[in-house]
């Protein structure tokens, strides 16, 4: 029968808390920089996806380079940031959404009549990403997220040369149900989506997400997306994001000032 | 050589964990809808059952009873850390894709079962087939579970498509019900009536 005294059991305990933690810290720290490489390729590779990129391979963060240039943007303005003291705290490469959201400094809360993304804060501060290679691809960008039926979708849409029509689309996270909502990470569906119309000529938001198939013999065809079937809840929160992402109260100040020709 | 023998081959039918002890039905209900996640969460079940057993099995004698949970617990949970880590690592998109659910393998029960039940009583060898053992029957249930999800649920096995979808062109209508949870159990509930039907003895008494 093991000692069962006062002194053995905390002997005991103190001993096998040093070897767990001895282990446990062995592994984080030894494997930290390949989990740290990894998370940067995901990045990477979710952004080549919506540029519509190669997005496989070893030379991603090659074409990366040579293809896209982060900016951070302010929200409200529209305007590049260059205070380097929001671009040293945010820091570009590694910008976080949900981190900057709930910061107090960085973040803000969205009032309720107008959270039509149901995300309930959102940052002052945004990272988007041009397109050097214009003529291929689009021209920029736009991170948006938003709730779906269980989580957040985030994504990435990249918008052409007009500021108007879908070059890319992606989403990246989310914790959807796997088949239906899920879905929205099907690579057929992200497909259906370029080439369409997220905004009028007046710059409003008009695209929808329709019931079933759209009806492309309509004059609207180009601005409706079908939905994914078995997953009404996903799919209007797909629309719900973009519509206010791409207003006023989302990428509104910059896109106008891309609108007029001025970079930011 | 009896006794490891049955100790490694017993929990794959007679004394599955899942099908006849009817533990850690949670995870099986969970990451099943794709054989990929299956089988990564299954092979981690195994390496954190494996090496919890046997090293709580190593110190079994020195082990105080009135810490002894607590004690299994730490093992176990450094263990699962390690283990995510490792997928983070090397496994980066599965591991997306299993989130949480890897670092709740510390909360199935199978795993505390095993390292209560025999590893505190039998020596680290028996101990850590045992826990091979388990993990096996727990992974082979997980599989079956797995492979009719993702056929019926989306046509596909191992991401690749058997059955074409009407979607995509082909002829296959997939059933949404098996991506959702409650096939998991329908599933489940078909092995265990399919095992006792097969084996008489596996009926409890009444």
């Amino acid at each position: 029968m093991p000692d069962e005294s006062m002194k053995k059991t905390i002997m005991v305990a103190l001993a096998v808390c040093i070897a767990c933690s001895v282990l446990v810290s062995t592994a984080a720290v030894s494997l930290q920089g390949i989990q740290k490489e990894n998370i940067a390729l995901d990045r990477i590779r979710n952004i080549l996806i919506a540029a519509d990129l190669p997005a496989e391979g070893k030379d991603i963060r090659k074409v990366y380079e040579n293809n896209i240039e982060p900016r951070m943007i302010d929200l409200t303005t529209g305007r590049v940031v260059d205070d380097k003291k929001i671009i040293e705290r945010l820091d570009i490469e590694r910008f976080n959404i949900p981190a900057a959201a709930g910061d107090p400094d960085f973040g803000r809360n969205i009032p309720g009549d107008r959270d039509i993304a149901g995300i309930k804060r959102m940052p002052r501060y945004m990272v988007i990403y041009f397109m050097r290679n214009k003529e291929k691809s689009g021209k920029v960008i736009l991170p948006v997220y938003g709730k779906g039926l269980w989580s957040t979708m985030y994504g990435l849409i990249a918008l052409a040369d007009d500021l108007k029509t879908v070059t890319g689309f992606t989403f990246y996270a989310h914790a959807e149900t796997p088949g239906l909502g899920g879905e929205v990470d099907n690579p057929k569906w992200k497909e259906s989506w370029k080439g369409k119309q997220v905004l009028d000529s007046e710059g409003n938001v008009s695209i929808r997400v329709v019931k079933g198939r759209v009806d492309n013999s309509r004059p609207e065809a180009m601005s409706r997306v079908d939905g994914l079937s078995g997953a009404t809840i996903t799919s209007r929160g797909v629309e719900n994001l973009l519509h206010f992402w791409l207003g006023e109260q989302g990428y509104g100040p910059l896109l106008n000032r891309l609108r007029e020709g001025l970079y930011g | 050589m009896g006794k490891y023998k049955n100790a490694l081959l017993g929990p794959l039918l007679e004394e599955n964990p899942i099908a006849i002890q009817i533990l850690g039905i949670c995870s099986a209900l969970a990451v099943t809808t794709k054989l990929e996640t299956a089988l990564v969460m299954s092979m981690a079940v195994i390496f954190v059952m494996a090496f919890s057993s046997f090293f709580v099995s190593v110190i079994r004698n020195q082990i105080p009873g009135s810490i002894r949970i607590i004690v299994e617990m730490a093992i176990i949970a450094s263990l699962v850390i390690v283990v995510d880590q490792l997928l983070k690592a090397y496994a980066y998109q599965t591991s997306k894709q299993l989130s949480v659910f890897v670092g709740l393998i510390i909360t199935n029960c199978i795993v505390l079962g095993r390292t209560e039940a025999v590893a505190l009583k039998k020596p680290p060898d028996i101990s850590f087939l045992d826990a091979i053992g388990n993990g096996m029957g727990y992974s082979l249930v997980l599989l079956i579970v797995a492979f009719f999800r993702e056929l019926l649920g989306s046509g596909k096995l191992f991401g690749m498509t058997v059955l074409n979808l009407q979607a995509e062109g082909g002829w296959y209508h997939p059933n949404g019900l098996f991506l959702l949870a409650p096939s998991g159990f329908i599933i489940v509930g078909l092995l265990i009536w399919a095992l006792k039907t097969y084996d008489k003895d596996l009926i409890e008494e009444e």
